[in-house]
């Protein structure tokens, strides 16, 4: 996996709350049997004007000049600013794999959905959960200035602003531990083997009818 | 000391471990799979050179991209036209042939909905520990087991190491007191429930639903209302090991039998909260007080009552909700106040993990019985949950009664929930839909969904709007 250090970058601010996993990659692009490639399809139905198709090329596409992704000044951009419960809806990795092939490395919201939000962690992606107040007064800064931009430090767990002043941000140790390192959790896991084993074991004595 | 929830009982007896980066290894005892978020997963094995730590330990079936025309299906998998999903089931069928893997295959005759057939097989069991590579799974927590949904690096996480890393969540209850109306379902129990805590309220949360109305649904009603729990945002929803539970188990084919029975039903009836169980959140509703419910907006939360009118964003208590109102409204082509009954409909759908069981069909059938589909109504389908399901429909004569209202009988999948397949909604059609998510898109690129229980749907296939199917002769 991607390890996550810093980013430094432009912050596209996605004005929505609720923002489903649907909304982020519609089903027709979940059809692929790879992991990449789903970047151009980000945020399809409110990207684009006509109705996205699977392996479609999307430079000849009428976009839709309204929405953020589509505006100049946000290109480039790998820091997303959005509403609350972002990501609800399905269990679709494809969700945070579209994320993070357009180049978005960090999601900051005043709150996140359960699966999406466990997900991101498993793709080098980081959400960061900030109160209700200063996410507004992040929208209220970012809008105005173009070329507003935030940097991210997870060690730390700091966003620096421009204007020198710092916010802090929490992260549960594993998480960040995961991201820091890129870490393989199947190999982390597999270190505990033979307790796997020995619960299985004692499992078995418990609840044999589910070992028939 | 005090007693434990039936959560914290799950979670107990699944723990291998407590990690020392505060997060805990759990036990899984079984992932159901599907075409659309394993194939990465397998990829991912594959790559590493791994393989299943207990392959008997999954069940596979295609269901989400599954047609549905009986013309696509009479030549199983070579008959899906859309080259992209014949590829995705084809890949799950040489995938489970790989890793061992059983899966009921498109043609088998117990195919369906992962969700459905899991249950109906008695592969779901109370007291397990479950998982799928997607949110519906929270539906077999209906029978007393601990189910939620994964991404598709889990789905391979589990399939190398039958455990998952977890934190623990907390505690909710959901207690609702007294008796459902007649012609009020588990379905709008658990969309009032949803109106009342939002797509949010349940994050963090493992909610069980208790109370005397959850006590007299049909375990079919309590995996409608589980199946819902994830459109609170909780990943998790559970009801307690009763003896409608065990009744429902006995004689499944994969239930267990004779001494084992006897062994995993003294378990099983363990299976519910201590008395003096503590829950970091209770939250009471009065069944008397749910009306027929349909969803007028874009998030499951945007319900009313059959009797009311649509809000009108203008009365919301901040800006933040009339935004989201108002978006909502401008995307389903409504006005604020028009009466729910008002509101017209192009297609209906009537199906998914959350309403395609006999009981739902029975409930559908009923009402359109003797009546025919309003002429407005551009189609109405009806998706049974399984091929099981389906063959109990025809035995019943229930797909008689639909063909001759004018509803046309599919065979099994996903179909219209999330339109993966050829079944869509066209451009600003309303749908009165079974299924659980009323997303922008959901159904087909602009597609307006209204989310309703099976009898309210067929009743507004008849009317060609929503009606109250209490007032229903």
């Amino acid at each position: 996996m991607k390890k996550f250090i810093k980013e430094k970058g432009i912050v596209i601010p996605l004005d929505r709350a609720n923002v489903d996993t649907d909304y982020i990659i519609p089903k027709q692009f979940l059809k692929s049997i790879k992991r990449t490639g789903f970047g151009k399809n980000l945020f399809d139905e409110a990207r684009y004007l006509d109705k996205g198709l699977p392996d479609q090329d999307c430079s000849s596409r009428p976009i839709n000049p309204d929405f953020v992704l589509n505006q100049a000044r946000y290109a480039g951009g790998s820091i997303l600013l959005a509403r609350e419960n972002f990501g609800c809806g399905s269990s679709r990795e494809h969700a945070p794999w579209a994320l993070e092939d357009y180049g978005i490395r960090c999601i900051i919201a005043p709150s996140f959905a359960d699966i999406f939000f466990n997900n991101c962690f498993k793709n080098g992606l980081l959400p960061i959960v900030l109160d209700n107040k200063i996410v507004n007064s992040l929208f209220e800064e970012t809008v105005p200035n173009e070329g507003y931009e935030l940097e991210v430090d997870l060690t730390e767990q700091t966003i620096l602003k421009a204007d020198g002043s710092v916010i802090k941000f929490e992260i549960d140790c594993a998480r960040k531990k995961s991201l820091l390192n890129g870490l393989d959790d199947i190999s982390l896991t597999l270190l505990h083997a033979d307790d796997i084993k020995n619960f299985e074991e004692r499992w078995k004595q418990k609840s044999p009818w589910l070992f028939t | 000391m005090t007693g434990k929830t039936l959560y914290d009982k799950l979670w107990e007896s699944h723990l291998v471990k407590d990690l020392d980066d505060g997060n805990s290894l759990i036990y899984i005892d079984l992932q159901y799979i599907h075409e659309v978020t394993s194939p990465q997963a397998f990829e991912g094995l594959r790559l590493a050179k791994r393989s299943p730590w207990r392959s008997e330990a999954n069940m596979a079936t295609p269901d989400h991209n599954v047609p549905t025309t009986t013309s696509e299906r009479a030549q199983g998998v070579e008959g899906i036209l859309d080259p992209v999903s014949k590829i995705q089931v084809k890949s799950l069928d040489a995938n489970c042939t790989e890793f061992g893997i059983n899966e009921f295959t498109i043609d088998d005759p117990r195919h369906g909905i992962v969700h459905v057939i899991g249950p109906e097989q008695g592969r779901t069991q109370p007291g397990m520990t479950i998982v799928c590579g997607d949110s519906h799974t929270s539906t077999h927590g209906a029978l007393g087991a601990l189910a939620h949904g994964i991404g598709t690096s889990e789905v391979e996480h589990v399939l190398a190491t039958q455990c998952l890393q977890q934190s623990k969540a907390k505690n909710m209850l959901i207690k609702v007191n007294g008796e459902l109306g007649r012609g009020v379902t588990a379905k709008d129990l658990v969309l009032a429930v949803i109106g009342k805590i939002g797509t949010a309220g349940g994050t963090g949360y493992t909610i069980e639903f208790g109370g005397d109305a959850i006590k007299a649904l049909s375990i079919e009603g309590r995996m409608t209302v589980c199946n819902m729990a994830i459109e609170a945002g909780a990943r998790a929803g559970i009801v307690a090991v009763d003896d409608k539970t065990i009744e429902y188990l006995k004689g499944r084919p994969f239930s267990p039998s004779a001494e084992l029975w006897d062994q995993a039903e003294a378990a099983w009836r363990e299976l519910h909260s201590d008395d003096d169980a503590y829950f970091d959140k209770i939250i009471e509703l009065e069944a008397i007080d749910i009306e027929p419910q349909v969803s007028w907006g874009t998030s499951p939360e945007m319900v009313a009552a059959i009797s009311k009118n649509i809000p009108d964003p203008a009365q919301m208590e901040n800006d933040a909700k009339r935004g989201n109102y108002q978006q909502a409204l401008a995307y389903m082509g409504l006005e604020a106040n028009t009466p729910i009954q008002d509101i017209k409909i192009d297609r209906v759908f009537i199906g998914s993990c959350t309403n395609s069981r006999i009981e739902d069909l029975r409930a559908a059938a009923a009402v359109v019985k003797g009546h025919k589909v309003a002429e407005s109504i551009k189609e109405a389908i009806v998706v049974p949950g399984s091929g099981l399901v389906k063959a109990q429909a025809e035995q019943e004569g229930l797909d008689k009664i639909f063909t001759e209202a004018g509803l046309q009988w599919r065979e099994p999948g996903c179909s219209m929930c999330l339109a993966m397949n050829a079944d869509q909604l066209g451009e600003e059609e309303h749908c009165a839909s079974t299924s659980n998510r009323n997303f922008e898109g959901r159904q087909g690129f602009g597609g307006r969904t209204h989310l309703v229980s099976p009898a309210m749907a067929a009743a507004a296939a008849v009317a060609g709007h929503f009606v109250d199917v209490r007032d229903w002769t």
